[in-house]
């Protein structure tokens, strides 16, 4: 407070006689200084960027053409690292695992919680129980619930089999089966992650205007009709932006492949993140890693961009 | 946004005896869904780290645990060095957060307000990293951890690869700018004008009026760190630096079952405390960011 005392006088004493113009040498230093400041409040996070964002895209796309080993200096190999990795089986079975994995989360992660969130939404007492319960298993730690659900899935004593044998239905082999065991990881996944879009379905509901259905009443709309031509087109924006979300972050499943199933039974539920994975540590193969990388960056890429186009030009509407 | 607003299904309808039955009917049926799918689980776990060994492997199992062991929980505690586990993802959550609110904030800032040169680029290229999936480029960032340009260091097993890649965050970041833009320009010119610097501005005038957005930046950074799984598997390959999510996959293979779910229900309970306390604020920022895009 007193540093403000201080320094005012100067600025009412200026105001009295017509300042004079700041020689052009002062003022260019000024913005030198300007300058400066302004670049030493970026600097920690700029560098922090450049060599944990910029540097490591560069730098897959760069080794994906070379033969890498740590320690050892770097040798071009031209084409193949991907030749390598196209030829590898379980290139195939990792891209069909995670497009599959991608598909079903859609169809069953995507319906459920718009129903769920469409029936929240019209009930009016324990509002709070319901968020908070749908939102429990996100806070979990994803390995937490990895672990738990590879419990649950145990052919023996696992609560799933117990369920179904309890409801006198055959019992199933979950995720020691090769057929059953990316759906049994999906159910795993949609578990834990259905919270964040109930949530958000529920905000997208309350955001539609009451008078639409109201007017859709008065010209002899039922339940479904209304839900059909007032709640979907209000809220597909919505719906768009969270489909692709969720395709971006499915296509980099990799946790509960890895501690549920270790990529088995026969490959069944390697993904293309646990190929990497593979890659990178068990096969030290560096230059297929990184190759395998690209190809996932440019599958992804082209979905961000179609998520950033679509946030863009909403938000110019 | 409150109890009058009309939705789906009209008051009129709701307030008949017939649509009173069907709604307690489909609240009932809703809650008891809810109950089962998302809290039985949860349920599941903490009740089976009392079982005994014997309790858990029966089949049809115990509802309710026949007798309370809580030997589970003191062995998972001592036996996996819990306390060293937690205390490791304790250390790499919070360094994260400091080191994410010091940069990011700065960076934020000067971008903001202070018209640094080439800023627009520099958005642009801090922007253009959303459009990249983190987890696709986990192997090349490995690399560079493992020896840092220049410098030649690695900073393999130390906290310091938690806590510097996650000040590249260009989501909280653009958070924090966005929130920055708004700003009023007449408060922080007056503050100008009384010729504060630059620092004491963002310190005494800025993140004052700023903490709605410190306090959602500070719990994405906390969670992220808290749930993250790759990045802590592949940097921290020393069993005395991993944090309690790596430990609790590395330890799951040689361990008793009631011990290792013990093991997890102590690493759930941090972060769903955390949930528990704030949940008003997390669920309606969950909320409000989404439809604001």
């Amino acid at each position: 407070m007193t540093k403000t005392a201080e320094r005012k006088p100067p600025a009412h004493a200026a105001a009295v006689p017509a300042p004079a113009p700041p020689p052009a040498r002062d003022r260019r230093r000024r913005r030198l200084a300007d300058q400066a400041r302004a670049y030493g409040f970026l600097f920690g996070g700029l560098l922090c960027f450049a060599l944990f964002s910029w540097y490591p895209a560069i730098r897959a796309v760069v080794i994906a053409f070379q033969e890498y080993t740590p320690g050892s200096p770097p040798e071009w190999a031209g084409t193949a690292n991907f030749t390598r990795v196209l030829h590898d089986p379980e290139f195939t079975a990792a891209w069909r695992n995670t497009l599959t994995f991608t598909l079903l989360a859609l169809l069953i992660g995507f319906a459920i919680p718009f129903v769920l969130a469409l029936v929240l939404n019209e009930l009016r007492h324990a509002k709070a129980f319901f968020r908070v319960a749908v939102y429990l298993p996100v806070m979990i730690p994803p390995v937490v619930s990895a672990l738990l659900w590879k419990w649950f899935y145990d052919p023996g004593a696992g609560l799933a089999n117990e369920t179904l044998r309890f409801l006198h239905l055959p019992t199933s082999n979950w995720t020691n089966g090769t057929d059953t065991a990316l759906v049994s990881l999906v159910l795993v996944a949609t578990w834990a992650n259905m919270g964040g879009t109930v949530l958000v379905y529920l905000a997208a509901l309350q955001s539609i205007p009451g008078e639409l259905y109201e007017a859709a009443e008065l010209d002899g709309a039922n339940l479904l009709q209304r839900v059909r031509h007032v709640t979907v087109p209000q809220t597909r924006f919505v719906v768009l932006m969270l489909m692709l979300l969720q395709i971006i972050a499915t296509m980099q499943v990799f946790t509960e492949p890895f501690v549920i199933t270790g990529g088995g039974p026969e490959n069944a539920t390697v993904t293309v993140l646990y190929l990497i994975y593979k890659y990178a540590f068990l096969y030290n193969d560096f230059g297929g890693a990184c190759a395998l990388s690209v190809l996932l960056l440019l599958l992804l890429g082209a979905f961000s961009a179609v998520y950033l186009r679509l946030t863009r030009s909403e938000g110019d509407a | 946004m409150t109890t009058g607003t009309r939705t789906l299904i009209s008051p009129a309808a709701l307030a008949r005896p017939r649509g009173k039955a069907v709604y307690w009917t489909v609240f009932t049926a809703v809650a008891v869904l809810f109950a089962l799918a998302f809290l039985f689980p949860v349920y599941w776990m903490v009740t089976g780290a009392v079982k005994s060994p014997d309790e858990v492997a029966r089949t049809p199992p115990t509802l309710l645990p026949e007798h309370w062991h809580l030997t589970a929980y003191s062995d998972a505690w001592n036996l996996m060095e819990l306390p060293r586990h937690l205390e490791n993802t304790l250390v790499q959550a919070a360094g994260a957060w400091a080191f994410q609110l010091v940069f990011c904030t700065a960076a934020a800032y000067s971008l903001s307000r202070l018209k640094p040169a080439f800023g627009k680029v520099v958005l642009g290229g801090i922007l253009a990293t959303l459009m990249v999936p983190a987890q696709a480029l986990v192997v090349p960032k490995y690399l560079t951890v493992a020896d840092l340009p220049l410098i030649h260091t690695s900073l393999l097993d130390d906290p310091l690869a938690v806590w510097l890649p996650a000040v590249a965050n260009a989501f909280n970041l653009y958070l924090l700018k966005r929130f920055f833009d708004q700003l009023p320009r007449d408060v922080l010119e007056a503050a100008e004008i009384d010729g504060a610097g630059r620092l004491r501005i963002l310190w005494s005038v800025v993140l004052p009026m700023s903490r709605p957005v410190l306090g959602v930046v500070s719990i994405f950074a906390l969670v992220a760190v808290w749930q993250d799984f790759l990045w802590p598997l592949m940097v921290f390959s020393d069993t005395g630096e991993q944090p309690i999510s790596v430990a609790l996959v590395q330890l799951s293979q040689n361990i008793q079952l009631t011990v290792l779910i013990a093991a997890m229900v102590i690493a759930s309970i941090p972060m769903v405390a955390l949930f528990l306390v704030f949940q008003r604020h997390i669920i309606a920022g969950i909320s409000a960011g989404s439809t604001k895009g």
